[in-house]
């Protein structure tokens, strides 16, 4: 299962090789020692990929919906790699990942790639490698990558920092509508999705979500302290970049696929504003510099 | 720092309706500290193999009560074979009469659960064949 070598890996990535893919994945998820070089080899292949992050509470629907996106993604053509992550048990070190169980819909396209994860302990919603394992995708040619999380509530900036759009999904019926999407997840998302909007309560959900919105309506400022939302009075003198993104609320029905396409062009709108806006160049900076932290820490602690 | 998981893949193919026991296997393979790719009811052979593709799994688990094994093993076998994956144990279990079971060998079947198996000696057959493969 080692045999291949990491430049027949490498070169069967961009061939787009899929059990190239596959068990390359493998090693950068293993943190083999070949598994950095093969990533630098793969890093000029990167950056073409929209990369789309969901996350939200347990239970929203976000399988049913990824599953639902990705097949209004392929219907445009495009093709598509999914990162599903799922907590690894801290008593046993193992998983179930169960995403695949809602995705059956998309066997068999060659166009679409799913590949689950473990957290392996991490405490965020995302793996420590998921961020290198959707670089391989991207290296790979995939148009784009949807990464679907845990939605655990903090530490969700993970994928905030990973994925150009984010989006939160919560649903009715999940009880206080307000605990289930907490002030710092909804500060992440570029769009809010209800879904299950076929179930009665939709609309007190869709208002709860306006409110929290505008209650926490400040100028998101891509200045030095990360993505995010500073009061207008202090912003004054740190120069910010203004992000007039003006924060969707779609609702969505992801058993029956409905409302998908209004989703699809959300990520396209928030695409084109994060480039016009100078915000992409921020963020690539900010995502370079975070990743140059990380793995520096890193080396610092195990190395 | 490698740190280096056991992926398994459990599948439900054919149409019996019900995964309880496969469900109670992905948790205790899970309790030994394997990763376990549970991929739901009615897979056919296809999105099987191609799920073990993706996944980079070491193991597949077969779940079979319908009593189809002799037809959907060969095609597993041979999927698996066109998608360069002989290197991956294929596990069954199941009720599977006696004499199927040495079938099911020679196609290439690494071992046969029945229904009473204790699921530790599941994992314990896993580990010992993946660690010294
Ligand atoms: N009524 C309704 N049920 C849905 C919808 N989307 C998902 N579900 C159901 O909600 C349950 C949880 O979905 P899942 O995708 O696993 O949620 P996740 O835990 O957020 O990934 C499943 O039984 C789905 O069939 C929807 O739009 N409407």
């Amino acid at each position: 299962m080692t045999s291949d070598t990491t430049q027949a890996l490498i070169d069967g990535v961009l061939a787009g090789q899929r059990r190239s893919l596959a068990r390359l994945i493998t090693r950068v998820e293993n943190r083999t020692p070949d598994a950095a070089d093969a990533l630098a080899a793969l890093y000029p292949h990167t950056g073409r990929a929209n990369l789309v992050g969901i996350t939200g509470a347990p239970g929203t629907g976000k399988s049913t919906r990824v599953n639902a996106l990705a097949q209004t993604l392929r219907r445009q053509d495009h093709t598509v790699g999914i990162v599903a992550v799922d907590p690894t048990s801290p008593f046993s070190g193992g998983a179930v990942l169960g995403d695949r169980i809602r995705m059956s819909d998309l066997s068999g396209d060659p166009g679409v790639f799913i590949r689950s994860m473990a957290n392996r302990g991490s405490l965020g919603g995302l793996a420590a490698t998921t961020g290198d394992v959707v670089r391989v995708l991207d290296a790979g040619g995939f148009d784009y990558v949807l990464v679907e999380t845990v939605g655990a509530g903090q530490s969700e900036v993970d994928i905030a920092r990973m994925a150009t759009t984010t989006i939160v999904v919560d649903a009715p019926g999940l009880g206080d509508d307000v605990q289930a999407i907490k002030a710092g997840i909804l500060e992440i998302a570029d769009i809010l999705v209800v879904n299950k909007a076929d179930r009665p309560g939709v609309q007190n959900t869709v208002r709860a979500l306006r409110a929290m919105l505008e209650l926490g309506h400040r100028l998101r400022t891509a200045g030095h302290h990360g993505y995010q939302l500073v009061p207008p009075d202090e912003s004054a003198d740190n120069e910010p970049v203004y992000d007039f993104w003006q924060v969707p609320i779609l609702q969505t029905v992801a058993t029956e696929h409905t409302g998908l396409d209004a989703v699809v062009d959300a990520i396209a709108q928030h695409r084109e504003h994060l480039h016009e806006s100078g915000i992409m160049a921020e963020r690539t900076r900010q995502r370079v510099e975070a990743e140059l932290v990380a793995r520096l820490r890193e080396e610092l602690l195990f190395g | 720092m490698a740190d280096e998981k056991i992926r398994v893949l459990i599948a439900k193919p054919g149409l019996d309706g019900h995964d309880r026991g496969a469900k109670v296997i992905a948790r205790a393979l899970r309790d030994s500290g394997m990763e376990v790719i549970y991929t739901g009811l009615r897979q056919t052979p296809e999105m099987i193999v191609e799920a073990a593709l993706q996944e980079d799994v070491h193991v597949i688990g077969l779940s079979i009560l319908s009593g189809a094994h002799l037809a959907l093993v060969p095609r597993v076998k041979e999927l698996m074979a066109a998608e360069g994956l002989d290197d991956v144990l294929l596990l069954v279990g199941g009720i599977i009469p006696d004499d199927d079971i040495a079938r099911l060998k020679e196609m290439g079947v690494s071992s046969v659960f029945g229904p009473g198996t204790p699921t530790d000696a599941i994992a314990q057959h896993i580990k010992s064949t993946v660690q010294s493969g």
